[in-house]
């Protein structure tokens, strides 16, 4: 799916986009979006984010207080949402549940002048793309919760509708199973080449499906990025802390040079790191480390950093073990050990040597709950 | 545990550690359960037998019990056994000695009236006819009995009053229920019917359902956007609507009746505020109470929270992501409506509609004050019949078929709808 931001105008855009319920308070600030053609973009974030806002004024259950939207070319506002041709998962399904599986698939298809046999041939089809060919006859009610949610999805989409909007369709199936749905939504993706707006809260759910993902916080896009680059590379403290795990700690700056900054930590020692989101020299920040780019032992003798610091725990996860260590007076620094690596001296209460390069630290700004 | 610890019997059977069949054991650790769910039913069973299966028991036991002429005149009902009610004649002489006998005895025990008024429901005269000829049976001495008992009485000769008084002679009779449908049996055995002029039961059967039906019909056409109003609001509004619905049920129902007369009687406030805004001229005053009219608006009323609270419970559980996927799939909110939420408020309908309609069928206070004669349901007839005529027998028929009608309409609505389907809350 690579160019598929490049092709021209955008397919849907948000454009200086603001909400408000209660005409005190902003649920979406200003948000601009362009999303291309064929793309899979899902908004993740935290309940209350304002994702799930934005997802209901592009379907139209909800009017923009100020700003447009503007879908393939032509303004959205004002167009009814049953007019707006956007194939639409709810987070339970909304399965009609008084009409079979082939009712429900049918119901998109009666208002739009189609022959009995076109409406039959593309259930079936819509059927057959979700593996569920022979339950056609069955009502709802009579499908597990991970048929139900194929339902809905080969509703969604047996109109053809060039974009897909789908809203926390997985939450309500266990892990196995979505995991297992994140995969067949992503290939339905790719060979339809529709475009999908994903709401998730789900980091890993987002990580695994999508192009871009544009991480919601308090009515703000915080970044927009593909997931790699949301996950190696964050722009400010609330992703880094949002996505995946992060390891903090907290200094402050003394002096930037070029994309590096110096900085003294709270416990007194210096470190270099990469100059991203910090309010600026003699100002606070917080370093964000991965767990997974922390050395211990001699490999930690290669990297740029140095710290000392003490083994409290160490947790078995069989493919690696959690260690939890004391860093620069921080009890909650964690590193994931490969399994393969020589475990000697890991034992809760020694002292050992950890590192890390340079670019795998950010400083960032400082969250004030820090 | 492992699996081989666990004991079978000889014949394969699971037995506990101590032997017992597992099955016993079972039914010995469940029973003190059972009892106690027992002892817990208990209370309201019996009430309710008392109250209500009792009752009934003996409500359709009424509606065809005659033991009355059979014990008041025991001599006579034997006699006449043997005389041909079809032939046209006069009874022969025993019977009318055995009546004389018998009416002496009747006399004696102040019975004879009450004979007199039970035959009077089935031949009008019947009544005066035993009252006088109690007294004047006791001065014949003796016989023969039926040139005096014709003397004393020219009502005797006539050869109907003893087909009347052989053909309610059974212990049994299906007397009252063909009065109860406007029919009486002619001496000969064939069925007659009221000309349906003179068809009061019938006729106030069909308008008992028929208003029943009307007002169903209208709690329906009121009910139904209230409880989807209700439904479909914020906590803090659906609450206070809650509370106006349910208002009306925490007010006396002779309140809430007597208050539509206020409104609706000629000179009331509906037709005062017509008159006022010039709709209707001060003579042309709309009669809207005691007269059908009248019931079915102050029933619709009375009975409209019945068919809200059902609406509104369904309602509430229809999620709101319904009509949204189904615009969202490209309905019209209208057609969306119809074929997707509305469908699902059929248990809600259905559970308010036979509750409306039952509740109804057997209404008795409204009716009585605000129906005048055009608006009477057949309630007020059985009221008329155990009040002033004192013709518990019809009574009881009348209330049989009126249960009969409601367990016809629960079968119709079980075989169409579903009874599983129904959801009260």
């Amino acid at each position: 799916m690579t160019g598929v931001q490049s092709t021209g105008d955008p397919f849907v855009r948000f454009q200086e986009v603001q909400k408000s319920y209660d005409g005190e308070t902003l649920v979406v600030k200003n948000l601009n979006l362009d999303i291309a053609n064929g793309e899979f973009l899902t908004m993740l974030g935290p309940s209350g984010s304002g994702k799930t806002t934005c997802l209901m004024m592009l379907a139209g259950f909800e009017t923009p207080t100020h700003g447009k939207i503007v879908l393939d070319g032509g303004p959205l506002n004002d167009v009814p949402p049953h007019k707006r041709a956007i194939g639409k998962v709810f987070q339970n399904y909304a399965l009609f549940p008084h009409m079979t599986v082939a009712e429900n698939l049918a119901f998109p298809l009666h208002g739009r002048k189609m022959g009995k046999a076109e409406v039959e041939e593309r259930v079936q089809r819509a059927l057959d793309m979700v593996q569920l060919g022979p339950f056609g006859g069955r009502r709802p009610m009579q499908l597990s919760g991970g048929q139900q949610q194929r339902v809905a999805v080969a509703r969604a989409l047996v109109f053809d509708p060039k974009l897909v909007l789908m809203d926390e369709p997985l939450g309500a199936l266990d892990k196995q199973l979505r995991e297992q749905m994140q995969f067949e939504i992503k290939h339905i993706h790719d060979n339809l080449g529709i475009t999908v707006v994903y709401v998730t809260h789900d980091q890993s759910e987002a990580l695994t499906m999508s192009n871009r993902i544009a991480v919601f916080n308090d009515g703000i896009i915080q970044q927009l990025a593909p997931p790699a680059d949301l996950y190696e590379r964050p722009d400010n403290a609330f992703v880094a802390q949002f996505i995946g795990e992060n390891n903090k700690l907290t200094g402050t700056v003394t002096g930037v040079d070029g994309d590096q900054c110096s900085v003294e930590l709270d416990s007194g020692e210096k470190v270099s790191a990469m100059s991203i989101s910090h309010a600026g020299v003699g100002q606070k920040t917080m370093l964000s480390i991965r767990p997974e780019r922390v050395m211990i032992a001699e490999e930690a003798a290669g990297c740029d950093v140095h710290v000392n610091a003490r083994v409290q725990e160490l947790i078995y996860l069989g493919d690696h073990i959690r260690t939890r260590l004391t860093v620069c007076g921080r009890d909650d620094f964690v590193v994931k050990i490969p399994n393969s690596t020589d475990r000697a001296g890991l034992v809760p209460g020694n002292e050992i040597s950890i590192g890390w390069r340079t670019r795998d630290c950010r400083a960032l700004d400082m969250p004030d709950n820090l | 545990m492992t699996a081989t610890d666990i004991h079978t019997g000889e014949a394969g059977a699971i037995v506990t550690a101590d032997g017992q069949p597992l099955k016993v054991s079972l039914a010995r650790a469940l029973r003190r359960q059972r009892l106690f769910a027992l002892a817990l039913v208990a209370p309201l069973f019996i009430f309710v037998a008392v109250s209500f299966i009792i009752p009934i028991a003996d409500m359709l036991f009424r509606s065809v019990e005659n033991g009355i002429v059979e014990e008041i005149l025991p001599e006579t009902v034997k006699a006449l056994a043997t005389w041909d009610e079809t032939s046209g004649e006069l009874p022969d002489e025993a019977v009318f000695a055995a009546m004389v006998a018998d009416l002496k005895v009747a006399k004696q025990n102040r019975t004879n009236t009450k004979v007199g008024q039970r035959l009077n429901y089935e031949r009008s005269g019947m009544s005066s006819l035993f009252r006088s000829s109690g007294r004047k049976a006791a001065r014949i001495k003796e016989g023969p009995y039926k040139d005096q008992l014709i003397k004393a009485d020219k009502d005797w000769g006539k050869v109907v009053t003893w087909q009347v008084i052989k053909q309610f002679s059974p212990g049994l009779t299906p007397g009252y229920y063909l009065a109860a449908v406007d029919a009486t049996q002619t001496p000969d055995g064939s069925i007659e019917f009221e000309t349906s002029e003179k068809a009061i039961h019938t006729k106030l059967f069909v308008r008992t359902m028929f208003m029943s039906v009307a007002i169903t019909l209208t709690t329906l056409l009121l009910g139904f956007p209230i409880a989807y109003l209700i439904a479909t609001q914020p906590a803090k509004i659906s609450n206070l609507l809650i509370i106006l619905v349910l208002l009306p049920f925490w007010t006396s129902l002779l309140v809430r009746t007597t208050s539509w007369i206020a409104l609706l009687q000629q000179k009331g406030v509906i037709n005062d505020i017509l008159v006022f805004v010039g709709i209707i001229s001060d003579d042309g005053r709309l009669a809207m109470i005691h007269n059908a009219t009248g019931a079915v608006i102050a029933m619709t009323h009375i009975l409209l929270p019945f068919m809200v609270l059902p609406l509104y419970s369904v309602m509430k559980t229809i999620p709101p992501t319904y009509m949204r996927a189904a615009t969202s799939l490209g309905a019209h909110p209208w057609p969306a409506f119809w074929k997707v939420y509305f469908p699902n408020t059929i248990p809600g309908i259905g559970a308010g509609a036979i509750l409306v309609f039952i509740l109804a069928i057997g209404y008795y206070i409204t009716p009585e004050l605000v129906g005048g004669t055009s608006g009477t349901f057949i309630s007020n007839r059985i009221a008329f019949h155990i009040l002033n005529s004192l013709n518990w027998g019809l009574a009881a028929a009348l209330g049989a078929i009126l249960l009969a009608i409601v367990l016809v309409f629960y079968l119709l609505y079980d075989r169409i709808v579903g009874i599983d389907n129904m959801k009260l809350g």
